[in-house]
């Protein structure tokens, strides 16, 4: 796995887009940074950006490469190699370069502009730990429609939908039934929906770190052993884990029983 | 060496191969023929781990291939379309299989033969089809396995190349290889193959030395038996 | 001329004084072994000075003007049985002393220090401890209570006391207190004229500050961190606030302050970080708030029922959950040149005011507002479309509510 791990990195460190995605980043972090002249206002602004553009991003870089080292993929088909590595180490590849691009391109304005002498650091570190996160997940989640795809067009218009749906279809559909029940307690159900959706959850996680003052205002018990103590970063990370893993986990067996 | 055993697979409504039996011993090339569609790259998709037969088993060099893989170290294989990631260049892609596979080889030889030195450099997205299959031959030769899988050798090779071809193949017969071919080129068929192997509506069809194939159809060119074959069966 | 005379009479009345006043010390091998026998020996503008040493005493009687010194902090235990220093005669000043474990009760607030009905005391420099009650001001005017520090241990309201409480006092100074773990760090009522400076009040249990129909009152350059519920200012009037900080007030019903029914009242020059909400407004009318700073609050200012003519200018509100809440869609007040972290506005004329208004009520706050459990969909994208649209066409929030002139900068 992880020699294909590393061709799959290589081509993709040759690939435009990389550093297209590494640009952006780049310029992302100088614009908000000098233009802001104020790190705790682009961590705010990177927040919003990274629980919107690192999905889509990761999702139709996924649905792109697999459809594009298709040939690649059959080459190594008929090598000695495990299918599960040749699909594994194509997926870490790209999440690998995704989460290198994000990390770099936003750590080097950050760093140049005095990230470690700021107090934002650990929000900061967060952003970045939740960023890879997404990536790896919408990745994951772009290779698996993929592989159920053949027809290109297809896989591409799921994973935009799949990507809409968690990222803004959800929230509406979960402030809706939140409205429509309110009479009703609704603590267990509100941290729950939020498990289900792992953007939801990134932005949990964020939550927790830039707007603790504003959620620890709401009464309900519930809501106060998960964001009052560290119950609810524990629970958040955990179940990102888990939004990783199983995924990784399907995407192995959909490889294991498709013919090429 | 290779052992099929009523195998069975379909692309959702379309069956492919219905209760195949294949039985190919030690040495030899074997021509795989058969109209279009009739299976032939399913088969050897299926031989190499690619296609997962709905039924059926297959065996290689004695033992089961199901949920294995590294008995593809004894095996090359020539894809019939030359797809190789664009962004490499051919001595990188060279590199990598070797590093791939983790065996001995001997490239240097088939790049002279097939003149592919001024292309070492050149990315893969920038050759021209006949020069891309040259590269996918000298992937496939430049080991040393008991077993070879040609599909369509000769796609978009010129003449002398063709040539170069055929003496490799008998080069690696000689040394008691296992060969497998499909090719459309009958005269190609002729010149190299020991055996023929016809698959018509998923299953053998016929199984023996051209010379039979020739008794049998009572035909004196080969080209014509294998067209008397497809006709008998699509008329009867 | 006025001036120099009063320099002249205080020197004088100092003087006389001093010509009479002896000093007596007091500790375990002196001639006075206990306060109370110090205080009964002792004739009006003496001294007592207090040896370091444990003194277990309660219910010591300050009947005469004294000065009460203690040396190297000696302890007077009060070993829980009540109040432990009650001052009943104007110009006693109490200097130095550790006092610790006043009783605890529910039908009398016993205190550590009580001054009742006097003038013109100092209480400084002193230390409690294992309190119930600290020091406790009741009718007495002109006095001054400077430099303690009162350490409580309280964990349940019902039970527990105020570190400094004001009861129908005047013209009192507190300044330089240190007050933490009491119910009520600073708690006044019915007194008027009071100033109350550089204190620090943090972790108690209930209110950093605490003020109950006073007025013309002033604290400025406090610092009220950590408390149950932040600073709560209530009917009250003309009480002017500068320079505070109000910091890590985090809870169900936190702030940095609540401001109920308190008119005509200046707020200004503090600093709001981290609080659940920066200054909850209710029934207050006529306030000015200026030059504040509201820093990561959950909602910087919130508004709620009847306020009326209050003036919001030059402050910044930055990174704040939400900036302004208000829970109806009517609004009386002004919002005018401040600094907006969120404006995403443009200044083409470099004026450094933006060209367009900033609505600083978002839909999602009156959502919240509505089902508190939706706000674990803050900074959703979902939530951001719909916070736009309602900026567009505002129809839940009042849509006179905007400043015209935000800034560009933050104010310094």
């Amino acid at each position: 796995m992880l020699k294909i791990l590393k061709y799959s990195f290589y081509d993709l460190m040759r690939s435009r887009w990389s550093y297209v995605y590494f640009l952006f980043y780049l310029v992302l972090g100088f614009v908000l940074l000098f233009l802001n002249n104020d790190v705790s206002k682009a961590v705010i602004t990177l927040m919003n950006i990274i629980i919107v553009l690192v999905p889509l991003i990761g999702t139709i870089f996924g649905v792109m490469y697999y459809y594009n080292s298709k040939e690649f993929t059959e080459l190594l088909l008929a090598q000695p190699i495990k299918r599960s590595s040749i699909f594994l180490g194509q997926y870490f590849g790209v999440a690998g370069s995704l989460t290198l691009s994000l990390v770099l391109g936003l750590g080097i304005p950050f760093v140049l502009y005095g990230l470690f002498k700021s107090d934002v650091i650990f929000n900061f570190t967060l952003l970045l730990i939740t960023g890879a996160f997404l990536t790896l997940i919408f990745t994951v989640l772009a290779f698996i429609i993929a592989i159920s795809n053949e027809n290109k067009i297809k896989g591409f218009g799921y994973a935009v939908l799949t990507w809409l749906f968690l990222a803004v279809i959800y929230d509406g559909l979960f402030l809706m039934s939140l409205i429509i029940f309110e009479e009703y307690p609704l603590d267990s159900l509100s941290l729950g929906a939020i498990l289900f959706n792992p953007i939801d959850l990134a932005r949990t996680l964020i939550l927790l770190k830039l707007d603790i003052s504003a959620l620890l205002g709401y009464t309900g018990a519930v809501f106060k052993q998960f964001f009052g103590t560290n119950l609810g970063l524990f629970i958040s990370m955990g179940v990102l884990i888990l939004w990783t893993v199983l995924p990784i986990g399907w995407l192995t067996f959909k490889a294991k029983h498709k013919d090429f | 060496m290779i052992q099929v055993e009523s195998l069975y697979k379909k692309f959702g409504k379309n069956k492919v191969l219905e209760g195949l039996d294949l039985h190919i011993q030690n040495g030899g090339i074997f021509a795989i023929l058969g109209p279009n569609g009739s299976g032939k790259t399913t088969l050897i998709k299926a031989i190499l781990g690619m296609v997962l037969p709905n039924k059926g088993k297959i065996s290689v060099l004695g033992d089961s291939i199901k949920n294995k893989w590294k008995y593809r170290q004894e095996i090359e294989y020539l894809p019939q379309i030359a797809n190789f990631p664009g962004n490499l260049k051919v001595k990188e892609l060279i590199t990598m299989i070797k590093d791939l596979r983790n065996k001995p080889s001997e490239e240097s030889h088939l790049i002279t033969l097939f003149g592919l030195e001024p292309f070492l450099d050149k990315k893969l997205a920038n050759l021209s089809g006949g020069t891309k299959q040259k590269v996918n031959i000298v992937l496939t030769f430049m080991f040393n396995s008991p077993i070879i899988i040609l599909d369509e050798p000769t796609n978009g090779l010129d003449p002398q190349a063709v040539i170069h071809l055929k003496e490799l193949i008998q080069k690696e017969k000689q040394k008691g290889k296992t060969i497998l071919v499909t090719s459309h080129i009958m005269q190609f068929v002729e010149e190299v193959a020991d055996n023929i192997v016809y698959l018509l509506e998923g299953k053998i069809y016929f199984k023996g030395s051209i010379a039979e194939l020739m008794k049998m159809t009572d035909q004196v060119d080969f080209e014509h038996a294998i067209a008397t074959i497809a006709n008998t069966k699509t008329n009867a | 001329m006025y001036k120099i005379n009063r320099i002249l009479l205080f020197i004088i009345l100092a003087i006389g004084c001093s010509i009479q006043a002896k000093t007596i010390p007091v500790c375990v091998s002196c001639a006075v072994t206990s306060i109370k026998a110090g205080i009964a020996i002792a004739k009006d503008c003496d001294t007592l000075l207090i040896k370091k040493g444990t003194y277990k005493e309660y219910n010591i009687l300050v009947d005469k003007p004294l000065t009460i010194i203690g040396e190297d902090f000696p302890v007077i235990d009060g070993e829980d049985k009540g109040e432990i220093i009650r001052i009943v005669s104007d110009e006693v000043t109490i200097d130095g002393l550790f006092i610790i474990n006043v009783g605890t009760s529910y039908t009398s607030d016993y205190a550590a220090i009580r001054v009742v009905k006097s003038e013109h005391f100092l209480i400084q420099n002193v230390v409690l401890e294992k309190l119930f009650f600290g020091i406790y001001l009741e009718k007495s005017n002109n006095g001054k209570v400077y430099h303690n520090k009162i350490i409580g241990d309280a964990v349940d309201e019902y039970n527990s006391g105020n570190g400094i409480q004001l009861w129908y006092s005047k013209n009192i100074e507190v300044d330089r207190n240190i007050v933490q773990g009491v119910r009520d760090g600073i708690y006044l009522e019915f007194s008027d004229n009071i100033t109350i400076n550089n204190n620090i009040s943090t972790k108690n249990l209930r209110y950093g500050l605490h003020f109950m129909f006073s007025n013309d009152d002033t604290y400025s350059n406090n610092t009220f961190e950590n408390n149950g519920a932040g600073v709560a200012v209530m009917f009250s009037k003309r009480v002017k606030m500068y320079n505070n900080i109000f910091k890590k007030n985090w809870g169900t019903a936190a702030f940095g302050i609540l401001l109920k029914e308190i008119n005509d009242s200046e707020i200004s020059g503090n600093i709001f970080e981290e609080n659940t909400i920066g200054i909850n407004i209710e029934g207050s009318n006529r306030i000015n708030y200026t030059n504040n700073s509201f820093i990561n609050n959950g909602w910087a200012v919130k508004v709620r029922g009847a306020c009326y003519e209050n003036k919001f200018t030059k402050n910044n509100f930055m990174y704040n959950s939400f900036d302004i809440s208000y829970n109806s869609n009517l609004n009386d007040n002004v919002f005018d040149q401040n600094y907006w972290s969120e404006y995403t506005g443009y200044d083409l004329d470099k004026n450094g005011i933006g060209d367009v208004p900033y609505r600083p009520v978002k839909l999602f706050s009156y959502i919240v507002n509505r089902t508190p459990e939706t706000i674990v969909l803050l900074r959703s994208l979902f939530m951001d479309i719909i916070d736009f649209s309602e900026k567009v066409s505002p129809v839940f929030t009042p849509d006179n509510l905007l400043d015209a002139n935000p800034l560009m900068k933050k104010i310094k």
